[in-house]
């Protein structure tokens, strides 16, 4: 083959992939499908796919075709020219024009994947009101109605852990779990999330973007799942050893078996407090051995 | 002006002592030749060793669950990789092209401070060993970016760390007074008649590059120096709970991060824009465009640095910022490949092994130019960034992007350093080897990151095509690695078998064709007055205007130039 032709044919192979079928696209674009910032991050990622086809297919398709005509064997005689001002300025001003539609789009898109909806009507019972614009909480996103659950994740070599909502008012025997979170369906779940070590990244890709937890900082990101299922994810930041196991998932289930969930959540551990009490003043009168059942 | 009467234009280099000889002269020289072969050789030894580092990784990630190597060697491995590759080869490798060329395309006799540019090298070296030291210790492991509080002392107590730290100390200051230099020398000892306009546009982008790394290295250097007393004189600047910030190292990696990217990919823009015209046999397309867009891409590289925190805690008005200088810096870029493109359009274009290399290039770095948009609409990056899409993202940029332009140089100027040709039958295999090679190995990594692949792991599970696409990668690296292969061995075999090239053997435009290959010490007896941006050109039209023959070379006086070469 000549060297014109092969350098072509990736590109060949590469639009053909993308005109194909509808089936192509899950194959190029971001996981979806979990909540609705995911699906308008999907959507904003399609549009950008589709100008990017097209710039790709004109540009590689004339890199390709000045390649074969104008090789040495077919055009023996180069055509002395230093530049064409008016196709210059065109060019320029075309991409000036690309960046514009993108930023426009991007700006339009925004609100629907940072701004959290209300929950809906099927919402679990125990959302509560949470309160807002707290200073340095600014990019901290409500619902209208100021309603929803409210999650604290917790990073840490290299597990995940999540706090909800519920205890005493001191903020000390809040149900928790390590890995999996349980969430209710149909309802606006926040997530406020911190570290306790290193730098890491909540990302679970159906159901949004990505956040950095940075430690000394709070990052903020939400998510309404309407499906009931399992969504995983993992670490995305480098966090040492084990970031390649720090993997996390989202368990969404319908509200009144979260309340359940939640009720039996909190049920363990004030059990295991009781417990861990007890063995703890056994221990002080020297007479205990000092176990304490792990929740 | 009026001084300058030769008869007939001709390449004549002798009037020196003999060059002297033996190693005791490579590590007392401070010729400008020297010093950049010492340079190219050097940095193509750390690229071989950052390649055996991404190697070994491909070998790991080949299968899901893979266990050939532990979780603590990858994360060593991947730190190594990234900074050799950034701090041992791309930038310096710039710089040795630069040191052996720059003053040959301004006619110029050496570079304007001499022994600071040995000085660079020998600083080059001793980053490059102090950090390799480290592999008989404990090698570093936060990654090339070196977070804290990852990198500090609490959770990253070797020594590993401070040999990175070392590092770029080292390699900073090398690459500071290294372009010093090149602004001293551009601004001051061009040839007469190479005004602003006439400078080659590999010139324009060196300048570039030494502005930017003047801008830009001074902040990393600040930064790795807080991450130093932090982790051993009880500072707490990245400690949150001693009221530090880790944001600051945020801040300050990426201020010198994103100029570091174009830092690394300019010259070879320029390197591209030499290249073409000579094998499309037309000027280049658009030489204030290219010159201007070099500028302006340089300004814009200041302000886009927080596109790589998009994920992290800041403000929406900054992230719509940064993604609106994000996209407008793709708009000089993009303007250089219409001008690549229309360099060739209507040429009579020679398949020569150079001209592949940056036609290859220009096909690839439209590809990571195109992923780089996607990245900056940072809604989008939320589910990108962090994931091998990025990976994917910044080899098309920098490996088919700046390497692939770097082999261009190596074809092109091979005669120029050694006197003799290099195979082009070994160097369109090896083209055609490394571009598919490439393409095989990045291409599906956009998918594997858009299918929720974290980049810096060393396992993944075996769910939905991730093995498959691993292993397309794995098979992709080493056809890449077999394609370098065989330009290494090309080389090797030219330097001492390779065809006599003479002093112009591609009928070249610029100045550095103007002298025997190689050069002389003295690089040029006279040094022409010139009055385009293509002096070979004039010339050679010159010549032909008083002999009233068409030629194809500018004679070389009996005597001057081949004795050279043939000892060699």
């Amino acid at each position: 083959m000549r060297p014109a032709s092969l350098l072509a044919a990736p590109g060949l192979a590469v639009a053909m992939l993308l005109v194909s079928a509808p089936g192509a696209f899950a194959f190029i674009t971001p996981e979806a499908g979990g909540s609705p910032n995911a699906n308008s991050i999907d959507t904003l990622y399609k549009l950008v796919l589709y100008i990017a086809a097209v710039v790709f297919v004109v540009v590689e398709g004339a890199l390709g075709y000045a390649c074969w005509k104008f090789s040495a064997k077919r055009n023996k005689v180069a055509t002395q020219t230093h530049g064409h001002t008016g196709l210059e300025i065109g060019w320029t001003l075309g991409a000036v024009a690309i960046v514009i539609i993108l930023a426009v789009a991007t700006l339009l898109k925004l609100g629907s994947i940072r701004n959290p909806p209300n929950s809906g009507a099927e919402a679990a019972a125990s959302t509560t009101s949470v309160s807002g614009a707290l200073y340095a909480e600014t990019e901290r996103k409500l619902p209208p109605n100021k309603k929803a659950l409210e999650i604290e994740v917790i990073g840490r070599q290299y597990i995940w852990q999540y706090v909800y909502p519920g205890g005493a008012k001191n903020g000390l025997g809040a149900p928790y779990s390590y890995e999996q979170m349980v969430v209710p369906t149909h309802t606006t779940v926040l997530l406020k999330a911190v570290s306790m070590d290193v730098v890491h990244s909540w990302w679970i890709p159906e159901l949004g973007g990505k956040i950095q937890v940075v430690p000394g900082y709070a990052n903020y990101t939400w998510f309404k799942i309407e499906k009931p299922g399992l969504y995983r994810g993992q670490c995305a930041n480098i966090c040492g050893q084990g970031h390649a196991r720090m993997i996390a998932s989202v368990r969404a289930v319908p509200p009144a078996q979260y309340e359940e969930w939640i009720a039996k959540r909190t049920q363990e551990i004030s059990e295991a407090n009781v417990e861990a009490a007890t063995q703890r003043s056994k221990l002080e009168a020297g007479s205990g051995t000092g176990r304490v059942l792990n929740p | 002006m009026a001084t300058y009467v030769a008869p007939v234009p001709q390449i004549a280099a002798h009037k020196v002592d003999r060059e002297s000889r033996g190693w005791t002269s490579w590590i007392t020289t401070t010729d400008h030749k020297k010093i950049g072969i010492m340079y190219l050789v050097t940095t193509f030894v750390f690229f071989i060793l950052g390649g055996t580092e991404a190697l070994l990784m491909r070998l790991q990630l080949g299968a899901p669950e893979n266990t050939l190597i532990n979780p603590q060697t990858y994360n060593e491995l991947f730190t190594m990789h990234g900074t050799t590759m950034i701090f041992l080869f791309v930038v310096p490798v710039w710089a040795g092209f630069a040191n052996y060329f720059l003053p040959l395309m301004i006619g110029a006799r050496d570079m304007a401070f001499p022994r600071m540019n040995a000085l660079s090298y020998w600083l080059l070296l001793a980053g490059g060993i102090v950090f390799y030291a480290s592999i008989f210790w404990t090698p570093p492991s936060a990654g090339w970016v070196s977070y804290p509080p990852l990198s500090s002392i609490a959770f990253s107590p070797s020594g590993g760390q401070d040999a990175w730290i070392y590092l770029i100390h080292l390699t900073g200051l090398s690459s500071i007074l290294g372009a010093v230099n090149f602004y001293a020398t551009i601004a001051n000892m061009r040839a007469r008649g190479m005004s602003w306009g006439r400078l080659p546009l590999f010139v324009w982008t060196v300048l570039v590059y030494s502005i930017l790394i003047i801008f830009a290295m001074p902040v990393i250097a600040g930064a790795v120096t807080l991450l130093l007393t932090d982790r051993h004189f009880g500072t707490h600047f990245y400690d949150p709970t001693q009221g530090g910030s880790q944001m600051l190292w945020q801040n300050m990696f990426w201020f010198f991060g994103h100029p570091e990217v174009y830092i690394m990919i300019l010259p070879g823009f320029g390197m591209v824009s030499e290249i073409l015209p000579v094998f499309a046999k037309k000027p280049v397309f658009g030489y204030k465009a290219i010159a201007t867009s070099s500028v302006t891409i340089a300004f814009l590289a200041f302000l886009v640095w927080a596109h790589h925190m998009f994920t992290a805690p800041i403000p929406l008005v900054v992230l719509a910022f940064v993604m609106m200088s994000s996209y407008l810096i793709a708009v000089p870029t993009g303007v250089k490949i219409f001008n690549w493109i229309g360099t060739l359009w209507s040429g009579s274009i020679e398949y020569s092994t150079a001209l592949l290399f940056c036609v290859g290039f220009i096909a690839i770095f439209l590809i990571g130019g195109i992923s780089g948009v996607f990245l900056a609409v940072f809604p989008v990056d939320w589910q990108l960034n962090e994931s091998y899409f990025v990976v994917a993202h910044i080899h098309f940029v920098l490996m088919g992007g700046a390497v692939f332009t770097v082999f261009a140089a190596v074809y092109y100027w091979f005669p120029k350093m050694t006197g003799r040709l290099m195979s082009e039958t070994l160097g369109k295999l090896s083209f055609w080897l490394m571009f598919w090679g490439f393409l095989f190995t990045f291409l599906i990594q956009h998918v594997i990151g858009l299918d929720g692949m974290p980049r810096r792991v060393y396992e993944y599970p075996n769910v939905g095509n991730l093995a498959l696409y691993n292993l397309i990668s794995t098979i992709g690296a080493f056809i890449l690695a077999l394609g370098i292969l065989v330009t290494i061995i090309n080389a090797a075999r030219s330097v001492k078998v390779g065809a006599i090239a003479g002093p112009d053997p591609w009928k070249a435009n610029t100045l550095e064709w103007f002298t025997t290959s190689p050069p002389a010490v003295n690089n040029f007896d006279e040094i022409p007055v010139i009055r385009s941006v293509e002096p070979m050109k004039d010339f050679r039209r010159e010549i032909e205007r008083r002999t009233g023959q068409r030629i194809e070379q500018v004679p070389v006086p009996a005597g001057s130039g081949e004795a050279a070469a043939s000892s060699l």
